[in-house]
């Protein structure tokens, strides 16, 4: 593996000049920020701005065409990264939950901890009843995907994703499927989690969410990082894409 | 054998449907078996592997079964294979399943939505394990209506092994022909015996696919 040093000590997530096109079309366009340990980054921006791009490039669920990505010490660019490592120490959660509908909520969760860090039966369900409760679904343990709503569905999402103890979570636009209440439970158990320290990356459209619970904002524009800083950003904008962006988003 | 139709020659047609069931199980667990190694294959990470398997069923579902039979069956003694007409027939079937149900296993596997991929990628699990834990599982439900389907066909195309001389319900009732001459008659029972195997297969198939219409298997919005 590579080492040169990251630009922020403390990154856990770090994206240098990051390029990726499908075919013709330029998706991201030198992309650069880093997400500091323990912090929360959100990135916005308009539909085809390239934003779930970027989150997904970290997970190499797309791999990027020039650029440097580093997560928790992996080299992300390099083509002979051991995936499953990576992803190990990232845990992601989509919009569509993808919940396996076959197993209860509890094999949900225990699957990976017993197949992939060879937990023993008794402690993976130990820790699914864990990261149930954090979620507020400790009740659902022996329950079908199908027979939640679409907020429990994703709460249980996250709850799978946090049975593997990540590093670093990545939420790719997690409340884009549900309605406004059921968004709010989702949320929540997101501010829970940036409340108890963990380092997040998430893709929203939540404007008022972002602007209360993120410690940087990533404005993209056109594939690139158009406006970057702390959430305060959002109610002084200091470019009009991210004047108008928060105008018509709010 | 002659005169008028008799319990013996009801008992050798009752016992050439038994060879119709045995034939149509060969078939259904020896083309299970290579129909699930060829559905994997034509989902493989390999190229070559994909080419190859894709190769096979293109080329088994472009020819009739009738002359994969006589392929093996009068093909192979010159080239020094003696084989018997069960073996001919075994194998020509499940040469010629293994094509049609490793087709609708990859279609049922592929059907399995890419998000449901990219979440066990997500959780570290390694190729094997999203296979065996998370696709096959709901791959199964998918498949197994058009399955079962399937083996209708199967029970109705072990007739053909009555060409390489294997005495199942078909070439049983063509012997007993030959001996009373009463066609309508026999080849009547003879449907009606096919029938009687195809029918609950059927009926199977089609309950199987109205319960898949809904519960588990209602696959979330991609």
């Amino acid at each position: 593996m590579h080492t040169s040093p990251p630009a922020t000590p403390d990154a856990v997530v770090t994206l240098r000049d990051v390029h990726k096109s499908f075919g013709p079309l330029k998706v991201l366009d030198g992309v650069s920020f880093e997400v500091p340990r323990g912090t929360v980054t959100a990135i916005i921006g308009r539909s085809g701005s390239g934003k779930s791009t970027a989150l997904r490039c970290i997970d190499r669920f797309e791999t990027i065409d020039r650029g440097e990505i580093r997560v928790c010490g992996h080299a992300v660019h390099d083509p002979a990264l051991d995936l499953r490592r990576l992803r190990q120490d990232v845990g992601i959660v989509f919009q569509s939950y993808n919940l396996f509908p076959h197993l209860t909520i509890e094999e949900n969760i225990t699957l990976a901890p017993t197949a992939v860090k060879g937990l023993a039966r008794a402690e993976a369900r130990a820790r699914a009843a864990e990261v149930l409760a954090k979620v507020g679904l400790g009740d659902k343990l022996q329950a079908y995907p199908e027979q939640l709503s679409g907020g429990q569905q994703q709460r249980a999402a996250i709850a799978r994703s946090l049975a593997m103890q990540p590093k670093v979570m990545l939420f790719d636009e997690v409340t884009s499927a549900l309605d406004p209440e059921l968004t709010g439970e989702v949320l929540r158990v997101i501010e829970a989690l940036a409340a108890s320290g963990m380092t997040m990356v998430m893709v929203t459209h939540e404007m008022g969410f972002a602007r209360g619970i993120a410690d940087e904002v990533v404005f993209m524009h056109r594939g690139r990082v158009h406006e970057r800083g702390p959430a305060a950003m959002l109610a002084a904008p200091t470019t009009p894409e991210l004047a108008q962006f928060v105008g018509s988003g709010l | 054998m002659n005169g008028s139709l008799n319990a013996n020659h009801l008992l050798f047609l009752a016992q050439g449907a038994l060879w119709t069931v045995g034939l149509s199980l060969i078939a259904l667990v020896g083309g299970g078996a290579l129909g699930f190694a060829i559905a994997l294959c034509r989902v493989s990470g390999l190229r070559a592997v994909r080419l190859a398997s894709g190769a096979y069923v293109q080329l088994i579902q472009g020819t009739p079964l009738l002359v994969i039979m006589f392929l093996t069956y009068f093909g192979l003694p010159p080239l020094g294979f003696s084989v018997s007409p069960l073996a001919a027939a075994g194998a020509s079937l499940t040469i010629y399943v293994g094509a049609y149900l490793g087709e609708i296993w990859r279609g049922a596997i592929q059907s399995v939505p890419r998000p449901q991929w990219e979440a066990a990628e997500g959780l570290a699990l390694s190729r094997t394990q999203r296979m065996a834990k998370v696709i096959l599982p709901q791959a199964v439900r998918i498949a197994t209506p058009p399955t079962v389907g399937f083996m209708v066909q199967i029970v109705k195309n072990t007739s053909l092994a009555s060409v390489v001389g294997f005495v199942e319900l078909a070439r049983a009732g063509q012997i007993i022909n030959n001996a009373l001459f009463e066609p309508f008659l026999i080849y009547a029972i003879i449907a009606v015996a096919y029938f009687a195997l195809c029918f609950p297969l059927s009926r199977l198939s089609q309950r199987l696919e109205r319960r898949s219409g809904r519960g588990r298997t209602t696959l979330m919005p991609a």
